[in-house]
């Protein structure tokens, strides 16, 4: 009996107990289906982190203030006030940095906005001209925040298009419309291009206004939340990490670099930190996928053990009638192969069906990769061979007489 | 004048089973010879141990002691896949339950020895359909063997044992689970296939039915207690 026949005679075997073999491969469909899912999807979301981080700005380092340690007890990172005008300024002017191609003093707060009827609570920066280059924010009506504004301290924002829709409606353009930050009226004079992103990072809910403004007119701080450098080049950043460190250092009259009281962070970090925690995700879904897998394979050999038994005196009668050992365990292995091959099949379909149900949902990238359904592939049907094994051999090792007195 | 080689030569049989420690003889030093083109019913009352000798005569088990050669081959010395080839190529079997592939078709069960010989599959169609419609079943090729009849589908099987063309067709109790009047149609093919020059062998309890035979083994208790010609026959 040569392959193709076997393969024939095995698909119409399967056809007669059509329900039993649907559910036999019902674990190998969700398996499969779940794998390829979750791997498209992490893939999709690490694509969007990274792409997000970038469009933070190139060459980006930032330094923020760090807790220092009183005691024993540790502070949240961020939460102390060390940075300050002046330490930007150096970072500007020392002689002892080379790399640096500018620098941008930054304040950040949350506050209620408000116009006429409308009101939203969103982020306030305090920048400087520099900012818009080095965070590669661009300005799609009016003007950003010029020197001028920033020398006389004047109330004007530039405000990002979720905050324009928000409160003035999406498409309007608000420019010259005041609105109220806290206490204080502000004109708008500008507004910034969608740079995407969603949840408590959208790059779109901000508005800026003068950082002289912020630290003196509305939030009444001579500190800093942040400085953003942008190098010179990528290869410049190791150094510009370690000029500034050691300025700064100098600067706070720290001798011991282990108690920084600020931390610098390059752009590559934030973006490895984050691939890290998308990839440790999609591993371990993956892993959960690859058990509902195991238990599938469970559940064919299960299902196959229940068929050799149930088949016993059809093994006997094809044994008396001359089929060998070998064929014997073909026919089965073929079988439960067949059983797999075709869950893992449905199971591509469906799992793609749902990462592009996921991307559609929340308008993401739909990403499927060509070697994840190859694997899909061949891993199903290496189930059907593993876990069809051990019925097969049972079926095989039938005596012909016992099995045909079987009843 | 020599005398012609037998097709079954069975000398000093003997087969012990064990179970839980305890022996039972099922056959005790049987010996006989069959020739090419006899019809030989071996009768017995039921644990008589002619099940066990239809075993061993089809190649389905092994004696514990004694010689079985079939067609020139001595069976005992074989093992498990040289005996599946023997099944295959020497053997037509015929059973009580008549044992085709439940839901499949007539033809197809009728080709599956040829398929495990590796006749190719159109050939093997071709030669299944002669066979059935020498039984008589040229209508019935692609029913299922649940849709026809209990004779019928032991017509099937008969023309499933003749497909190898065979050296000896072996029929346990062929009639035992047909009515008595297709019985008497599926012997009337027996008796057509030895004129025709197949050697058969068939184990029966039915008196009436071994009266078609031309020559009768009787077995006791693991003996063999006479083997005369059939002069009603």
């Amino acid at each position: 009996m040569n392959f193709t026949d076997q393969v024939t005679e095995s698909v119409s075997t399967l056809k007669l107990n059509k329900l039993r073999s649907g559910l036999a491969i019902l674990g190998i469909v969700i398996g499969i289906g779940s794998v390829i899912a979750l791997i498209s999807i992490g893939k999709s979301s690490q694509q969007s982190i990274q792409s997000s981080i970038q469009s933070l700005g190139s060459n980006l380092l930032t330094i923020s203030s760090s807790s220092q340690r009183n005691g024993v007890v540790r502070g949240a990172q961020g939460t102390s006030n060390t940075l300050t005008n002046a330490d930007a300024e150096a970072i500007k002017t020392s002689p002892k940095i080379t790399t640096v191609k500018n620098v941008s003093p930054e304040y950040s707060s949350r506050s209620q906005v408000i116009t006429g009827s409308q009101n939203t609570n969103t982020t306030i920066i305090g920048a400087v001209p520099v900012y818009a280059p080095v965070h590669n924010v661009v300005v799609e009506s009016g003007n950003f925040i010029s020197e001028s504004d920033e020398r006389s301290m004047t109330k004007v924002a530039v405000l990002g298009p979720t905050v324009v829709s928000n409160l003035f409606g999406a498409g309007s353009v608000p420019i010259g419309e005041k609105i109220r930050i806290g206490s204080q009226y502000f004109t708008v004079i500008g507004i910034t291009t969608s740079k995407g992103g969603s949840g408590p990072s959208n790059q779109d809910d901000r508005i800026y206004i003068p950082l002289s403004t912020a630290q003196k007119l509305l939030f009444g701080s001579k500190y800093l939340s942040s400085i953003a450098i942008e190098a010179k080049d990528a290869d410049s950043m190791n150094d510009a990490v370690n000029e500034i460190g050691y300025l700064l250092l100098e600067m706070h009259k720290i001798s011991d670099p282990t108690k920084a009281d600020f931390s610098i962070m390059s752009q590559a970090d934030i973006l490895s930190t984050a691939s890290s925690i998308t990839s440790t995700f999609t591993t371990l879904l993956s892993g959960v996928a690859a058990i509902s897998l195991l238990v599938g394979g469970i559940g064919i050999m299960n299902i196959m053990l229940v068929t050799v038994t149930e088949r016993t005196r059809e093994i006997g009668l094809r044994k008396a009638l001359g089929a060998k050992k070998k064929t014997i365990i073909t026919q089965f292995l073929v079988e439960s192969v067949i059983l797999t091959f075709t869950g893992g099949l449905i199971g591509i379909v469906l799992g793609v069906l749902l990462a592009y149900i996921y991307s559609k949902a929340t308008s993401s990238l739909f990403i499927v990769s060509g070697s994840s359904v190859l694997l899909a592939f061949a891993v199903s049907s290496v189930i059907g061979i593993i876990f069809g094994w051990y019925p097969a051999r049972r079926a095989s090792s039938l005596q012909p007489i016992e099995a045909l007195r079987y009843e | 004048m020599t005398k012609e080689t037998p097709i079954i030569s069975v000398k000093n049989l003997s087969k012990v089973y064990q179970t839980e420690g305890i022996e039972t003889v099922a056959l005790n030093n049987v010996s006989f010879e069959i020739n090419k083109g006899e019809f030989v019913a071996i009768m017995g009352p039921s644990g008589s141990g002619k099940s066990t000798l239809m075993h061993i005569l089809g190649a389905l088990d092994k004696s514990t002691s004694g010689e079985y050669i079939l067609g020139g081959t001595n069976i005992e010395k074989l093992d498990e896949d040289e005996l599946s080839d023997i099944r295959n190529q020497k053997i037509g079997f015929i059973f009580q339950a008549f044992n085709l592939l439940p839901r499949t078709t007539t033809i197809k069960n009728v080709m599956l020895p040829m398929l495990y010989s590796g006749i190719k599959k159109e050939d093997a169609e071709k030669i299944a359909t002669k066979f059935l419609i020498l039984v008589g079943l040229e209508n019935r090729l692609h029913h299922t063997s649940n849709q026809i009849s209990g004779g019928q589908q032991q017509r099937v099987a008969i023309a499933r044992s003749l497909v190898m063309n065979p050296d000896l067709l072996l029929a346990d109790e062929p009639t035992g689970n047909i009515a008595s009047a297709q019985a008497e149609e599926i012997m009337g093919i027996f008796t057509k296939l030895n004129k025709e020059g197949h050697t058969i062998v068939m184990i029966t309890h039915e008196p009436d039915i071994a009266q078609h035979a031309k020559r009768i083994i009787l077995i006791k208790d693991g003996h063999l207690v006479s083997d005369k010609k059939n002069n009603n026959c």
